[in-house]
């Protein structure tokens, strides 16, 4: 219990299944308090000097005031200094939304499309929420879901979680989530999509971990995982030809290690490479060029789907 | 302008513009300002009726008090992108700036007329053509894209109305281009002798900040809306990702307008109510140069903070950061501003006529909606309200609570002034009283609704959403039976109203020095202005 628990407000957000929902109500509690007393300042102000200095005569004067330079400067500089707290505040805690941990013990694909999702686990399972299958997840820890779409944007709304993210078309996002107790939690797409957008409902059920273990593995994997396909995919392309996978130097960079390392590019910029860096250097190539190395590699822009990008971004992932 | 020497007589009482020429062509092929504000009121407020329409009848479907819903998910979408678009487009942005704003902006600078009147009625007409051809959409072919159009929904997976509508808001656009270059000249050129630029009304400096958005920001929205045509129609592959295109690129060019935009619908009702605030208080305003230059200033900024609405689109985190900071500050002239007004009352003589309760109807919910615009600025936060109920409410307390509420403080303000009536006062508390509550008692559980987690633009809901969906429907209808008694009161007024002096409120400005209604070309003799606009000493 926190003093944030006294403000009656809060107790209409939904559950706080995570941690960072805990941190988020203690914002909003603050915000609800800050603007209670701006308003009661602001209005009440208003209504006082409404009450005290209404017109009670005809031939009443006004007061002749034109400014007051340290009042303004004081209305001025407040709210600024206010405005700039709860913007650090709400910079922390979005931080922490938009970074998933190092390490995460479910990674899912989750492919949007009008109205449904798909969710892919490493192994291959996958699944079709309009079947009314949940989204099986760790409870206490850590599950990154990495987002597409088929064809509009949509939305991944968590509100247990306080999260959401879109889901773009021609790129990935990502999004994580750490629930600490098993449950249910629905989710909601909150980017309108067309004529069932209300209906595009999922529930994501977090289980005991060494029971989400044991479903993980359970079950018959499909016929291939990600990865395998991925692979078979990277020798059909003729990958190999430019790529090691063993660390060696051929005409492109390497695929040992190359997931989640830091790629310096011949423009001078750097970026940390992650499924959308790997995504953009297999379709368009040229858009960033490793340092010291040639452009070479052809544009596989409309020859490869999107489900063939994504197994070959979780064969390179493997290629530790 | 009591210390000012304005040499204006009255007109002959029986000749002013109203009958300066009479029959249906006069009207039409007018170049008087005064009338096409008038043009445009008539306009504006059948679209209002239209864009209504379609907002009580979504409220209808969602309070889902038959076992039957109202409409079907494909209506349903439609009725709230009609609603969206008719109220954005050609309710809130053209509403004070081409009505109140063509009325009252020449007259208040001691001009004749604006600089361009054959541009002027050129603007109408545009304005005219603009909503004929988005509003034939309604008829042809039907929109559900929601009034933001966003790809690739809009151009990929929907009718091909979506091009019709997008064009009229295009040549909507136009309209909105002209009439703030026109305002621009008129500002500059065509002052009163002795109007500096520090004693021009804060409605101009209101007026004149949205003409600047709306020469610089309008444009960008020209194009986006010919890219969406050329995408749909050519497919050219901008917004396209199978043609290597960026969907959420759409985005930053509409959200690069349509943030500004706001400013545009709002900026103008801060014009209408710092003259309120004054006339009403019978003083002089307090802090003129802080409430002019925080116009300029939230106009400025108002093109640095389109990225947050964009949060959760897969814009990187950096991007979202400094798009939350630069949003702040926009909180710093707004708190400036609603400090002056409050300040004004100080030790004023305020009376409560009915335009003076839509002005402080506008303060409390405008007070509302800017709070809670930090709340969604607020990165962190924000991503939980993201697409929620929570900014339904908020815009609508900001637009409707700020905007309508102005625009009908404004009309019955100034009602004297165009008709040479009095609107009934009863009639214009009964319609406040009315509107202000219905409009709390619809959209204040909203917030609730948002926080609870129910998304906008939902056809359906969750059954723990229905008490508060239902409340709101209700309120809905206070609303529409407040903004009838406004109209009857209106018509009323214009028709039976009592006869109005020439100041009947005693304010400052210029616009109350000549008659009522005012002859022709406002002034039988140009004033000489030898003060501030609001000297009540």
């Amino acid at each position: 219990m926190s003093w944030s628990s006294l403000i009656p407000a809060t107790s209409f957000m939904p559950i706080q299944a995570t941690e960072i929902a805990k941190e988020v109500d203690l914002l909003y509690a603050f915000l609800i308090i800050a603007s209670l007393v701006s308003f009661v300042i602001l209005i009440g102000g208003m209504t006082w000097f409404l009450i005290k200095f209404k017109r009670t005569s005809l031939d009443q004067k006004s007061a002749y005031i034109t400014h007051n330079n340290f009042a303004e400067f004081l209305w001025s500089f407040i709210p600024l200094v206010i405005m700039m707290g709860i913007f650090y505040w709400g910079m922390v805690i979005f931080e922490k939304l938009r970074t998933p941990p190092e390490d995460v013990a479910a990674e899912i694909h989750v492919t949007a499309e009008q109205w449904a999702w798909t969710y892919r686990y490493a192994n291959g399972k996958e699944f079709y929420s309009s079947a009314n299958d949940p989204m099986i997840i760790p409870a206490g820890k850590a599950t990154k879901l990495i987002l597409t779409s088929k064809d509009v944007i949509h939305s991944f709304y968590v509100p247990a979680f306080r999260t959401k993210q879109d889901a773009v078309p021609g790129k990935l996002t990502q999004l994580w989530f750490e629930p600490k107790q098993p449950g249910e939690y629905i989710v909601f797409c909150t980017e309108y999509c067309g004529t069932k957008h209300s209906g595009m409902m999922i529930k994501i059920k977090a289980i005991p971990s060494e029971e989400y273990a044991a479903w993980y593995h359970a079950e018959k994997k499909g016929a291939d995982t990600p990865a395998d396909l991925g692979k078979t995919l990277f020798a059909q392309k003729a990958c190999a030809s430019c790529h090691s996978i063993d660390g060696s130097r051929v005409v492109g960079p390497t695929m040992k290690g190359l997931f989640g390392s830091e790629r310096k590019f011949t423009d001078g910029t750097k970026t940390k490479a992650d499924e959308n860096y790997l995504r953009e250097s297999i379709l368009v190539s040229s858009a960033k060029i490793v340092e010291t190395y040639p452009a070479a590699m052809p544009l596989f822009q409309g020859q490869l789907s999107d489900e063939d990008v994504a197994n070959l971004i979780e064969y390179i992932k493997s290629i530790k | 302008m009591s210390s000012a020497h304005t040499k204006t007589e009255h007109g002959h009482a029986d000749h002013n513009y109203l009958n300066h020429g009479s029959g249906i062509w006069s009207w039409m092929t007018t170049l008087d300002h005064k009338r096409i504000g008038l043009m445009y009121f008539a306009t504006v407020a059948t679209l209002f009726l239209i864009g209504g329409f379609f907002a009580l009848g979504i409220r209808l479907h969602l309070a889902k008090f038959g076992a039957e819903p109202l409409l079907d998910p494909d209506t349903y979408n439609k009725f709230m992108t009609f609603h969206g678009a008719i109220m954005v487009f050609m309710v809130i942005i053209p509403g004070i700036p081409a009505f109140l704003g063509n009325f009252v902006l020449p007259i208040q600078l001691g001009a004749k007329d604006v600089a361009f009147p054959r541009l002027n009625l050129a603007s109408y007409y545009i304005f005219i053509a603009g909503a004929a051809i988005a509003a034939s959409s309604m008829i042809f072919n039907q929109v559900d894209t929601g009034w933001t159009f966003y790809t690739p929904y809009s151009t990929a997976k929907t009718s091909n109305g979506v091009i019709l509508l997008v064009l009229g808001a295009f040549t909507m656009g136009f309209s909105s281009i002209l009439t703030g270059l026109n305002f621009i000249v008129t500002t500059h050129k065509l002052r009163a002798p002795g109007m500096t630029m520090d004693r021009i009304p804060l409605m101009i400096w209101a007026l004149y900040s949205t003409s600047i958005i709306q020469i610089l920001a309008t444009p960008i929205l020209a194009i986006t809306l010919l890219l969406i045509g050329a995408e749909k129609t050519l497919g050219v592959g901008i917004f396209d990702p199978d043609l290597g295109g960026d969907p959420v690129l759409f985005q930053h060019f509409f959200w690069f307008y349509s943030h500004p935009a706001v400013y545009i619908m709002i900026l103008p009702a801060m014009g209408v109510i710092s003259e309120l605030i004054t006339a009403f208080s019978k003083k002089t305003i307090f802090g003129y140069r802080a409430i002019a230059y925080s116009s300029v200033a939230i106009a400025a900024v108002s093109f640095l903070v389109w990225g947050h609405h964009m949060f959760v689109s897969g814009q990187s985190t950096i991007a979202g950061i400094v798009f939350s900071i630069i949003t702040m500050f926009v909180g710093v002239p707004t708190a400036i501003k609603l400090f002056n007004w409050i300040s004004t009352m100080y030790r004023g003589t305020v009376t409560f006529e009915a335009p003076m309760l839509f002005a402080l109807g506008f303060m409390f919910l405008f007070t509302i909606g800017g709070l809670t615009g930090v709340f969604l600025a607020s990165t962190g936060m924000d991503v939980h309200f993201h697409d929620t109920y929570f900014v339904v409410a908020h815009f609508h307390y900001v637009m409707v609570g700020g905007t309508l509420m102005a625009l009908m403080g404004g009309i019955l303000y100034w009602f004297p002034k165009m008709f040479g009536r009095m609107t009934s006062d009863l009639g214009g508390r009964i319609s406040w009283v009315l509107i202000f509550t219905g409009f709390n008692v619809t959209f204040f559980p909203q917030f609730v609704l948002g926080a609870m987690g129910m998304p906008r633009r939902y056809f359906d809901y969750l059954p723990e959403y229905t008490n508060l969906n239902q409340i709101s429907t209700v309120g809905s209808w206070l609303i529409g039976l407040g903004f009838l008694v406004g109209l009857i009161t209106i018509i009323h007024g214009i028709f039976k109203g009592e006869k109005a002096t020439d100041n009947p409120w005693g304010a400052k400005t210029l616009e109350w020095q000549t008659s009522s209604p005012p002859p022709h070309e406002n002034f039988i003799n140009t004033p000489t202005v030898t003060a501030g606009p609001y000297d009540f000493r």
